[in-house]
């Protein structure tokens, strides 16, 4: 028992030297739509009848545990059996349950469904990105992992610190989502390869995004805030390094935002039927093989034996540009499509890797990609 | 045949084989279960190791040890060890050690597949270990192994995974077979069935789950293989089928798996509290009926473990509802518990500590599981740590609970002679102490939105997670120890009585220590049965 005072206290002592974040939480917090803080209701009802029943149940387990000792004397009664005993603490627990059951199918019914949405924003699960698309406003990126956090993944502890306050380690994104204050937004949410799961606590919005079939779930935030979540599916090695950011705007804030990126699509746009040196292409497409392609074949070309190809020496990049082409843009086996990226991106990407890592294949133009769409 | 040969096959084998080949060759229930057991412990802390790696990476934040594909394969390997290598077989081990003698049967009903259906465990096993060292390394998939993230796009070693899959089922449903056969035909004849100790109760039903749900399980992995190498399209939505559909099928298999792991111990306990409490078990036939209740309604609410995949709103009440009612029989069995303790005279040894931890913790994981089962509240909870830290009270503080309060138990009676009860008692609660420090915190982790599954985390998340790893490091240490004591115990202990715990019941405690190697010969009287019945 003394060893066991002395590990105790050690343990704490190897505890305080720890807390300097103290960033912690021990519960749910609320979130910022309606669902959400009914969702926090409905936990910490269930979670106070719990306490409820664990205070009479281990009451009566330490109250016979303490008084009911052979060491104090206590006799043994040799009851064993009462069938009225036995209908009570049926009886009761099923009323118990169905007294939550009645506000949590409420607030379930209330989650499911929706009649009429403001917008809608199609959320594609990637291996390990999202891609956000707004159909109505002809918007489409994709957000990855800030390369300030990928930076200090394997750094050390005050580099860590440093990314975190700025955003938060892992939980912060290159391009953010952004939505609209006192907005339904519909979601719909699928995948392009495994299954993936869009989570945004504060939101209580989480979903299954299935290869193959679309889910639909909304939310309504109220407050103007930037929140944070992350991929809550495991979905391969990149699981725990796709976080999700929401920017919640003013509506004027978001009819700004959408006015910015529909002009730099005209622009991207343009650039994609211009030649490009073989410099530029390449500079660009490390960028996009960075963010799109490193997660798998690695940011030094060497991809994972047996599971992801190498680039270096690869056949095809080596090999003809078309076949290339065909693989970037429509997947196949493992290997996801591309297509959501744009002709120059695309141009690019595959310019790098056939000029990179010791390859020696052909330049690849934007206007190649478009005719091979 | 003549009346000498007879007498010649009647005069032989008395005692075991000598030498090794004893083990290989043996159909004897005490032998074979004692392999099960040895097997389960060494599993136990092969699946323990690879936590203690899990939890080495996640001491701090950032990617210290492992990469996250290899981290990925140790939370699979370590699921999948745990749950087939670890739990099921010490069921199957205490089941062939306890059954025969509980029911006053010579043996198992069918003995040459018992030692089949524990010769298959250790070439599984090592098929699914040996996958640790193929191109592409192991399964990293998670032990739910949803498509398609184990069919287009898992590593080769996935189809040896599915091999090993297929065996370890063979082995169960075979298991579950022959203890069906022994109940139901080996039991002495003056035993009815509200007569069996409640150990053999809850193995009984617990058979039946098996057979009803590990062939699904094997349709499961034969859907996958044919995905991956044949060119079918069961889970793979761009040939027509559906990735949803591979969940259903494995929760179908995976929920009454839940209670296969933990209805056994339900039967432990329901023996070890009478016993020091000094006091019949309360309720008898309701505990009967509650596990029987349990076992019914664990086929009808797989879908609350896919309350996020799209479901129907129809289906997620039908599931909510379903899911809520079997807190009803649990309680039951809970409640029973404590009455049994009421008004008793308890002590405190070993395996009554275990059995009253069981109660507690197991309680704390229900607790968790009623939350889990809201299902507007599941939204924020599932795949977080909050999961995590349930099902690890089910299944650490439950099930492997329950398992280590029946080796302390029964030990006696196994090996003849006593465990070191001071040092059993210092293991109990170093035990007891570092697995709450483990799980606990990850309640308020997976609550502040930490997922599971992942190698490394913002750091929010960092303080608890520090306070998880060391007392998870604690709480592997602790087995060392109970190897000490277990194997101290059987070389070094000082003879037991043949009941060495006064007022325990059941046949087994009627046969003399150390214990034959054949037993029951001549089954029990029903005097016998009726002053050793835990029903009257």
């Amino acid at each position: 028992m003394k060893l066991l005072f002395k590990l105790t206290g050690a343990f704490i002592a190897l505890l305080s030297s720890k807390s300097v974040l103290a960033e912690y939480t021990f519960n749910m917090t609320k979130g910022v739509t309606d669902i959400s803080n009914d969702i926090w209701g409905l936990h910490m009802m269930v979670f106070w009848v719990c306490v409820g029943i664990g205070v009479v149940v281990f009451g009566a387990m330490f109250y016979s545990i303490i008084a009911h000792r052979k060491s104090k004397g206590a006799k043994a009664s040799n009851f064993h059996e009462s069938t009225t005993v036995e209908f009570l603490w049926t009886g009761i627990p099923v009323l118990i349950l169905i007294a939550m059951a009645i506000p949590a199918s409420k607030t379930l019914i209330d989650i499911e469904v929706l009649d009429k949405a403001d917008m809608t924003i199609k959320v594609t699960g990637v291996r390990w990105k999202w891609q956000y698309d707004y159909p109505e406003e002809g918007i489409s990126f994709a957000s990855n992992l800030a390369q300030s956090s990928m930076d200090v993944i394997k750094g050390t502890p005050e580099e860590r610190e440093a990314v975190h306050k700025e955003g938060g380690y892992l939980r912060e994104v290159d391009k953010r989502l952004v939505v609209p204050v006192d907005t339904t937004i519909r979601f719909l949410i699928t995948s392009n390869d495994v299954i993936h799961n869009w989570w945004v606590p504060a939101f209580g919005l989480k979903q299954d995004a299935n290869p193959g079939f679309i889910n639909d779930a909304w939310a309504k935030p109220n407050i103007i805030g930037t929140y944070r979540g992350q991929c809550a599916e495991l979905c391969g090695k990149g699981h725990g390094f796709m976080p999700i950011v929401v920017d919640v705007v003013s509506k004027a804030d978001y009819a700004e935002w959408v006015e910015s990126m529909q002009a730099e699509k005209v622009a991207e746009l343009a650039s994609a039927t211009q030649v490009w040196t073989e410099a530029d292409l390449v500079a660009k497409g490390e960028t996009v093989y960075n963010a799109n392609c490193s997660g798998c074949h690695q940011k030094d070309g060497t991809g994972i034996p047996g599971v992801f190809p190498a680039m270096i020496g690869s056949e095809v990049a080596n090999g003809p540009a078309a076949y290339q082409l065909n693989l970037v843009i429509n997947g196949m086996g493992g290997m996801p499509s591309f297509k959501a990226l744009s002709d120059s991106d695309i141009a690019a990407v595959i310019t790098y890797e056939r000029r990179s890592f010791g390859n020696n294949g052909s330049v690849v133009q934007p206007s190649d990609v478009t005719s091979a769409r | 045949m003549s009346s000498t040969t007879t007498a010649a096959y009647d005069d032989h084998g008395h005692g075991p084989e000598k030498g090794l080949l004893r083990w290989v060759k043996t159909t004897n229930h005490k032998d074979i279960g004692t392999l099960y057991m040895w097997f389960a412990f060494a599993m136990l802390l092969i699946g323990g190791s690879l936590a203690m790696g899990i939890r080495a990476e996640l001491l701090q934040p950032g990617l210290q040890l492992f990469e996250p594909q290899f981290y990925n394969q140790l939370t699979t390997m370590h699921g999948l060890i745990m749950v087939f290598g670890a739990i099921m077989p010490a069921f199957v081990g205490l089941a062939n050690w306890l059954i025969p003698l509980m029911v006053g049967a010579p043996d198992m009903a069918l003995p040459r597949m018992n030692n089949w259906s524990f010769w298959i465990l250790p070439f599984a096993g090592a098929i699914l270990l040996s996958t640790f060292f193929m191109e592409g390394g192991a399964p990293a998939f998670g032990w739910t192994f949803y498509a398609p993230l184990s069919t287009t796009f898992a590593p080769d070693s996935t189809d040896f995974f599915i091999f090993a899959i297929h065996l370890l089922g063979f082995s169960s449903i075979m298991g579950a077979i022959n203890i069906i056969a022994t109940v139901l035909n080996m039991k002495a004849p003056e035993m009815r069935l509200m007569d069996m100790p409640l150990f053999v109760w809850t193995w009984l039903i617990t058979s039946f789950l098996l057979i009803g749900a590990m062939p699904v399980l094997a349709g499961a992995v034969t859907m996958m293989l044919t995905d991956r190498n044949f060119g079918t399209a069961f889970f793979d939505a761009a040939g027509g089928g559906d990735p949803v559909m591979f969940q259903h099928i494995f929760w179908f298999f995976g929920h009454p798996e839940v209670y296969i792991m933990i209805l056994p111990a339900f039967g432990i306990i329901s023996h070890i509290i009478p016993t020091f409490a000094r006091k019949p078990l309360f309720g008898y036939s309701s505990m009967v009926y509650a596990t029987a209740s349990i076992a019914f309604l664990s086929y009808i609410v797989w879908a609350h473990h896919m309350f996020l995949t799209g479901m129907p709103v129809a289906g997620e009440l039908y599931f909510m509802y379903a899911t809520m009612l079997i807190a009803v029989p649990t309680g039951v069995k809970v409640f029973n518990w404590v009455a049994t303790m009421w008004k008793g005279s308890l002590s405190f040894e070993t395996p009554m500590l275990w059995a009253l931890a069981f109660v507690f913790l197991f309680t704390i994981g229900g607790f968790s599981g009623l939350m889990l089962g809201i299902a507007p509240a599941d939204i924020q909870y599932h795949d977080t740590y909050f999961v995590v830290a349930h099902f690890h009270y089910v299944l650490v503080t439950g099930a492997l609970w329950g398992i280590i309060a029946a080796v302390f138990y029964w030990l006696p009676k196994w090996t003849g002679k006593m465990y070191n009860e001071p040092l059993a008692k210092f293991h109990f609660w170093w035990a007891l102490i570092s697995v709450n420090v483990t799980f606990f915190p990850q309640h308020f982790l997976g609550l502040a939105g930490m997922p599971r599954r992942i190698p490394d985390y913002s750091l929010q998340f960092a303080d608890f997670n520090f306070i998880s790893s060391i007392g998870a490091f604690s709480f592997g240490l602790s087995f060392l120890l109970l190897t000490y004591i277990v194997v101290n115990c059987i070389r070094n202990g000082k003879p037991a009585d043949a009941r060495p715990w006064e007022s325990a019941k059941g046949l087994e405690w009627t046969l003399a220590s150390p214990i034959a190697y054949h037993t029951f010969d001549v089954p029990p009287t029903r005097a016998e049965i009726l002053a050793e019945s835990q029903s009257n």
